[in-house]
């Protein structure tokens, strides 16, 4: 099971060091891919009825619609493919990797129970977390911001995969729910900029700012 | 304790229903039937507590002892008259939907704060309160100042809140929960600790109770919320404060001399400042709130007075101050209630609260005008009304301390019997001003006319308030055994000397001359009719002085009033005056709010428009905020543990 979570983290990295739009896309459709495995393997037997309707659920939507609509949109909007980072790539890369260091030397004190998974997921949870959220940091454009808020979400997923076995159905649900809620909600953001001002980039909505 | 819970339901209800249906009469039946009946079913079980009938506790984080129903009685008997006096009051008012709303909210939340047994559930009691009165102090929102007003309470309110908070979380972190039991069982806590806990409820509560410096609130805010609501705010809703200084110290342990000695200090500044300020104001309402300052500063006095008998371990000090400052809790919301509503009912009938433009009313609206005259004397502690009394045992009890005491603390006493005694004194001349120019005299203004006297549900709650003032004043004797039962509650260890049933029962000497001042009272004034039956009165004009052709404008104004007192404590308020030959002006700025919060917020401001000219406004900002925020906390949990 550790390969899943080690390629979790590895597709979280590649987001932050690619540098084309279409491979940020590909990539979390992978990350979604792996993390949608990750129930599956949580019974005993593979055939469990929750375990698959999670698998197919999250797959469904991690993996399939979600980076098909962002294709989608992509497509319509006709924007460079370009990501157009904030701070060099090699710096968020760096960043990544201290993220990443600050993840996995503080993970022994949360003492949570990670059984059946390995307890590398709860740092590797929390480093994905961190990961979105430079990722949404350091990135400008509107469609750059629903991947790094996907990155984000599949972290708080895998913390969710640890209470799997405690509240099975809800607390899943609930994180799907919620993300289903946000790319739509990035969505319909990302065709309104588009519309209004012919290119999807977030910092002209600081023309908005109060005071000169 | 159903009685309870279901008090809290109908308030609810009436908050709920109230909102939700349409027409402006159903509203209000909803919203003040809900108070009416929420307030008496409350009363019924403080009643029974009050009556030795023992405390009430439930599986819930509530519970009724003796503090709580003390302080729930003046809740909701004061809530029960506001909602009656609202019928009249909401005669053609507009704003139906946010007052109905809010004020059995408000009420609710009021009784839920004294009986919340939970940190917890207290601070979010105590945030509905808040925000519940901010509504209401907002419910005439066109007007600018209003708003202002609004702005200044949300303010004041939350930086209290915030202090309250510390309180709490560094409570809950020694004690590992917040159930108030648990935290009374932490004691005693060590002296720097203690110390402040001590400081962040005395700024915390003293906020919202309006002790200076803390009180720039009040009298921006009773004067824009619609007067049922200012009598209920200035009457009780500062008194959560009173009440929650009096329950921080139930977990704080024994008190050291300090303590004491800062709540006199407080007080002294509050009563003094409070009422020469009140001096100098033109607006009726304003000036009430001013007095709210000093009567808060006469029960902080009894509260300090009685935390120094404990540090000492002398009871009657004790004894004296802690029932002082109780009785002065019920007699300020009898007689401040009373004041605020006849206040709303003059400027319900004028439409104005400058104090300048009025005049005469008392030909006008009779029952108004009396009822505020008896308020008046209560509040200055005349006897034999109910304001006397408190203040009496305060005075006794730091005449006791003068005597027994030494050093600062028998400097503090003497400045205390100094301070009441001026503060007393000044508030004569300032309600001689008020019912002088408001009630006496002719009308100033001719624009104002139609002046008729309130309705009757209006009048009846304040004859019901006023006759509470002369009723408590002439026989105290009702209340003090309560009030004794409660300092044994604050402080087990209390004994009862007899030193001190001598200073009780000198008590019923004095309603006996106070019912013999009445009856000499009574009978003169027969005996003048009497005389004056034969003779033929003529009747003319006021302020007539011998002049041939009196103008409205020969009379004394507020401002003739404010002007020798502004000009002797011109070093201490800086009024601001402008005179012509035909005219005259002074105003006032509050100290603290000019020397301490007007700077203050001056540079929080500039340093803030510094902080508002960084931001470039991204959205990669923002985020990075909270992400270096999130980093921040973990690395600060993992490596050092909070």
């Amino acid at each position: 099971m550790d390969w899943l979570i080690v390629g979790i983290i590895l597709t979280s990295f590649v987001m932050l060091g690619a540098s084309r739009l279409a491979s940020c896309i590909r990539m979390v459709a992978l990350q979604g891919a792996l993390l949608s495995i990750l129930p599956l393997l949580a019974k005993p037997s593979f055939w469990d009825f929750h375990g698959l309707l999670l698998f197919v659920g999250s797959f469904t939507i991690k993996a399939l619609a979600i980076p098909f609509f962002l294709f989608r949109s992509l497509k319509e909007a006709r924007i460079k493919q370009e990501v157009e980072p904030v701070v060099s790539l090699h710096m968020t890369l760096i960043g990544g990797g201290a993220v990443l260091v600050l993840a996995f030397s503080s993970f022994r004190f949360f003492a949570l129970p990670t059984a059946p998974f390995p307890s590398l997921i709860v740092p590797a949870a929390l480093a994905t977390v961190l990961i979105g959220f430079l990722l949404l940091i350091s990135r400008t454009k509107a469609i750059t911001q629903v991947v790094g808020f996907l990155v984000l979400e599949n972290g708080v997923f895998l913390f969710g995969m640890t209470l799997l076995s405690d509240f099975p159905l809800t607390v899943e649900m609930g994180v799907l729910l919620d993300l289903l809620v946000g790319v739509f909600v990035m969505g319909i953001m990302v065709y309104h900029i588009n519309r209004t001002f012919d290119h999807i980039d977030t910092t002209v909505l600081s023309k908005l700012r109060d005071i000169e | 304790m159903i009685f309870l819970i279901s008090s809290f339901l109908f308030l609810l209800i009436g908050s709920l229903l109230s909102f939700l249906c349409r027409c402006e009469e159903t509203k209000k039946w909803m919203a003040l039937g809900g108070v009416m009946v929420g307030s008496v079913t409350g009363l019924i079980p403080a009643v029974f507590v009050l009556a030795g009938k023992g405390p009430l506790s439930s599986s819930l984080p509530i519970g009724l002892d003796l503090l709580s129903a003390f302080f729930l009685i003046a809740i909701l008997f004061v809530s029960l008259l506001t909602a009656l006096y609202s019928w009249g009051y909401l005669k053609g008012e507009p704003h139906m939907t946010v007052y109905c709303t809010f004020f059995p909210l408000l009420v609710g939340a009021m009784e839920a704060v004294v009986v919340a047994r939970d940190g917890f559930l207290f601070l979010i009691c105590w945030e509905v309160m808040s925000l519940a009165s901010f509504f209401l102090v907002t419910a005439e929102h066109e007007t600018p100042k209003v708003r202002h007003a609004g702005w200044i309470y949300l303010i004041a309110t939350h930086l209290a809140t915030a202090f309250l908070m510390a309180f709490f979380v560094i409570l809950f972190k020694k004690a590992g929960s917040f159930a108030f039991d648990d935290f009374v069982r932490l004691s005693p806590l060590s002296a720097s600790l203690s110390g402040i806990l001590f400081l962040a409820a005395l700024i915390g509560f003293g906020t919202k109770a309006g002790i200076f410096p803390f009180h720039v609130w009040l009298p921006h805010a009773h004067p824009a919320a619609p007067s049922p609501i200012s009598a209920l705010m200035s009457g009780v809703m500062i008194k959560t404060g009173i009440y929650g200084i009096l329950r921080a110290f139930t977990f704080l342990g024994p008190p050291p001399l300090w303590w004491g000695e800062t709540l006199i200090v407080a007080g002294i500044f509050s009563a003094v400042l409070g009422v020469l300020y009140a001096l100098m104001q033109h607006d009726l309402k304003r000036l009430l709130a001013y007095h709210s300052v000093e009567n808060i500063g006469i029960i902080v006095i009894g509260i300090g007075l009685g935390f120094i008998g404990r540090t000492l371990h002398n009871p009657i000090l004790q004894l004296l101050g802690f029932t002082g400052a109780l009785f002065h809790v019920w007699n300020h919301a009898i007689f401040k209630g009373l004041l605020f509503l006849g206040a709303g009912s003059v400027v319900h009938a004028t439409h104005t609260r400058a104090i300048d433009r009025l005049g005469g009313l008392l030909k006008k609206m009779p029952v108004t005008g009396t009822t505020f005259l008896i308020a008046s004397a209560a509040i200055c502690g005349l006897p034999p009304l109910n304001g006397f009394i408190s203040e009496w045992l305060i005075y006794v009890g730091l005449f006791r301390a003068s005597q027994s005491l030494s050093q600062l603390p028998l400097f503090l006493s003497v400045a205390g019997v100094v301070g009441i005694a001026f503060a007393g004194g000044l508030a004569i001349a300032c309600f001689t001003k008020v019912f002088g120019v408001v009630f006496l005299g002719e009308p100033r203004d001719p624009t104002i006319d139609g002046v008729k006297e309130s309705s009757l549900s209006m009048r009846v709650p304040m004859g019901i308030l006023a006759l509470l003032c002369i009723g408590l004043g002439l026989y105290p004797q009702f209340v003090l055994p309560v009030l004794i039962s409660i300092c044994q509650q604050l402080d087990p260890s209390l004994l009862l000397t007899s030193a001190l049933n001598e200073t009780f029962s000198s008590l019923s000497t004095i309603s006996i001359i106070f019912v013999m001042l009445l009856i000499l009272i009574a009978s003169l004034l027969i005996f003048c009719r009497f005389q004056l039956k034969s003779k033929i009165i003529r009747k003319a004009l006021t302020w007539d002085c011998g002049y041939a052709l009196p103008s409205s404008r020969m009379q004394y104004t507020a401002a003739s009033f404010g002007e020798p007192i502004g000009t002797f404590f011109r070093v201490l308020l800086k009024p601001i005056t402008s005179s012509r030959a035909d005219h005259f002006e002074e105003h006032v700025v509050d100290l603290s709010e000019r020397s301490f919060f007007a700077p203050l917020f001056q540079r929080a401001n500039r340093f803030l428009t510094f902080v508002r000219r960084q931001q470039r406004n991204r959205i990669q900002d923002y985020l990075m905020y909270i992400f270096m925020t999130l980093v921040i906390l973990l690395l600060w949990e993992v490596w050092f543990g909070i």
